[in-house]
């Protein structure tokens, strides 16, 4: 009975008591949430356009962050390191079509992903073998500090606000290239039906590439913001995933389903955690994120945006 | 020439249904596991305790994973988490009931994570495909946790760790850090052959039929009148037995004690994965043959370099040996997605003909 009060009634009862924590907890679980967005965000990517559900992510977060910071290292400055990130995930991109895709077409999805597995290993293993396994700071120049909003109750960061910020744009930018230009309306076309957008014209194997080079400058980005507020180190990877319930919250093949999902997969995690963390015994980050998106999932099977399964026999 | 089944003429039904019709395999099984029982006479013991017990371990829970992935083709990422379930409760049944028959309690955990497997493949029932792949990691992160947290799983010991006690059967040491490697080797051994035959029987009769028939098309298989929720979770509660008992095998035969991270995501979910991939979707055999790949093939690249005389450092060879794995990974799945149990297909098809293929 204790236990049922701790976690059914004393919560609810703090949460009214101290509302501007609760405020609070909000705002920080936003700013995580965007984060969390920009990785499920390359997943989505990845998954409209070739139907890979794509593992190695998270590895191409830790791959693209490891090369900025050991191409800073090597003394050169932000905006040089920043094209040759860009230029080394854009040929990451023709790699994994000239020598994976290329010879996978027309497996089933769960043989891409096991490819996407191993491809995971392979980012890993040459990120590291090129610029070691230390933690690296990532000095970028984002400001980090504290400030207060209403009247100084709530307690809020500069980084995350910018983070936040970074994550909009780029959510924005990507927007308006899908609706608006060509290569975007291609996109979408091969995302819609692989053979009709072939029988129209689209190359495939350029969308592919595309695609890749896309996800791989949202890794950069995911890389940058995550690396300048946590280090650039192997855990990067693992933030996968902390996408993965993202992905099954908003839907797959959603790019707005991304986004929501993200904040409320943040937002859900950090309330739990400060409300209901202690009574549990801490450390429920780690499964909560996936229980939520499971409890969605009973009643809206493809996800928040997801497009409706129908089924024929 | 030598695996042809001409002239071997079955007189009755029951001949007819074996498991192994053709004589060849028959003899070729029975061979194999004669061979497998005499391994403990010739290997020594660190080629017991690090390469065949955790072959054995490893091969009974891609068996389990199969029966739910290959044959009722319901994605799971959760066999860690299935496998700790049964390690933790044999810990609880051996260390609380005094003078339980190990080989009991071994069952009784599978069971235990049988029905653990149940609650979690309830939402398969509405969930398909990939969203229920990362649905199941609940499962994995969960269980994990609350193992983590909560002593009375562990006994409160202060370490958190969970450590196989000394158990015997038929006078001989089985459990627990003072058994012999032969002795454990002999019980995982016979767990794997026992169980891969039940697997074997259970995936051609009436249940496996079900589990292929929801597996190849669910809203079809219904309509012919196969209950989706009956067979779907018989098929969560049957592989997660396996993976239950492989679990308990782990701590009990193989590691002797550990914590939860000995079945984290990574070294067991994903490695199970793979091995059930590349030894072959849908098969029996194929998931022994991609057990057996997945774990030689890593002892093989650490062994490699000092082999030929090549000496560098412990981290470059441990990223060297992560992008070969890879490259292996990627390369076979592009040159044989359907896995081992493929190519032996063919390979028997081959010597069916040798050497006068026409």
């Amino acid at each position: 009975m204790e236990f049922l009060e701790s976690i059914l009634v004393t919560p609810f009862i703090e949460i009214w008591e101290s509302p501007y924590y609760f405020i609070e907890l909000v705002l920080v679980g936003l700013s995580t949430g965007v984060l969390y967005s920009l990785v499920a965000l390359g997943f989505v990517l990845i998954f409209k356009a070739s139907g890979m559900f794509n593992f190695a992510q998270g590895a191409m977060v830790l791959f693209a962050a490891l090369t900025l910071v050991g191409l800073m290292e090597h003394g050169l400055p932000l905006w040089a390191a920043l094209i040759l990130s860009v230029a080394t995930m854009v040929g990451l991109a023709f790699l994994v079509e000239r020598f994976m895709l290329r010879h996978l077409v027309n497996q089933e999805g769960l043989i891409l992903f096991m490819a996407t597995i191993g491809l995971n290993f392979i980012l890993e293993g040459t990120g590291q073998l090129m610029w070691g396994s230390d933690v690296k700071r990532l000095e970028i120049g984002i400001p980090d500090q504290p400030f207060d909003i209403l009247g100084g109750k709530v307690l809020l960061n500069t980084f995350d606000v910018t983070a936040a910020f970074i994550g909009a744009l780029l959510v924005i930018t990507l927007a308006v290239f899908f609706q608006k230009t060509p290569m975007g309306r291609a996109l979408r076309a091969v995302a819609d039906d692989h053979q009709a957008a072939l029988s129209v014209g689209i190359p495939l194997k350029t969308i592919w590439i595309a695609v890749w080079t896309i996800a791989g400058i949202v890794a950069l980005v995911a890389g940058i913001v995550w690396g300048a507020k946590s280090g650039v180190q192997f855990s990067l990877s693992l933030i996968a995933l902390k996408a993965l319930p993202v992905l099954i919250l908003g839907g797959f093949t959603s790019v707005p389903g991304a986004i929501v999902g993200g904040l409320i997969i943040g937002v859900g995690e950090k309330v739990a955690e400060g409300f209901w963390g202690p009574a549990l015994g801490g450390a429920i980050e780690n499964w909560f994120a996936y229980m939520l998106a499971l409890a969605f999932l009973v009643f809206r099977p493809q996800g928040l945006f997801g497009e409706k399964i129908i089924e024929r026999v | 020439m030598f695996y042809r089944e001409a002239g071997q003429f079955k007189t009755t039904y029951q001949d007819d249904q074996a498991v192994f019709p053709v004589l060849q395999d028959k003899a070729a099984v029975f061979l194999l596991i004669l061979v497998a029982y005499a391994v403990p006479f010739v290997a020594d013991e660190y080629w017991l305790q690090a390469i065949f017990i955790q072959f054995l371990v490893f091969a009974l829970m891609a068996i389990g994973l199969n029966i739910l992935m290959g044959y009722a083709g319901q994605v799971s990422l959760g066999t860690g988490a299935f496998a700790a379930v049964g390690a933790y409760a044999c810990y609880k049944l051996t260390t609380n009931i005094e003078g339980m028959n190990i080989i009991v309690a071994i069952l009784l955990s599978g069971g235990c994570a049988a029905a653990v497997g149940v609650v979690f493949g309830l939402p398969s029932l509405r969930i398909k495909g990939f969203y229920l792949a990362v649905a199941t990691l609940a499962a994995q992160f969960f269980i994990l946790w609350l193992f983590n947290k909560v002593g009375w799983f562990y006994n409160n010991n202060p370490s958190g760790t969970i450590t196989a006690p000394p158990r015997e059967l038929f006078g001989v040491l089985i459990t627990g850090p003072s058994a012999s490697p032969e002795a454990r080797y002999i019980v995982c051994l016979t767990f794997l052959i026992v169980f891969a035959w039940f697997a074997k029987n259970l995936v051609r009769g009436r249940i496996g039929r079900n589990w292929m028939a929801i597996r190849d098309m669910d809203i079809a298989a219904e309509i012919i009148g196969i209950r989706p929720l009956q067979t779907k979770l018989l098929a969560f509660a049957i592989s997660s037995f396996y993976c239950g008992v492989a679990g308990a095998l782990m701590i009990f035969c193989w590691l002797g004690s550990a914590e939860t991270e000995a079945f984290d995501l990574v070294n067991v979910s994903f490695r199970v994965l793979f091995m059930i991939i590349i030894g072959g979707l849908g098969s029996i055999g194929g998931s022994i043959m991609g057990a057996a790949f997945i774990i030689l093939v890593p002892i093989f690249l650490t062994n490699f370099p000092p082999m030929v005389g090549l000496d560098i450092s412990t981290a470059l060879q441990k990223h060297l040996e992560e992008i070969i794995f890879g490259v292996m990974i990627v390369f076979f799945l592009i040159v044989e997605p359907e896995g081992f149990a493929r190519l032996w297909q063919i390979l028997r098809e081959k010597l069916r003909k040798w050497p006068f293929p026409y």
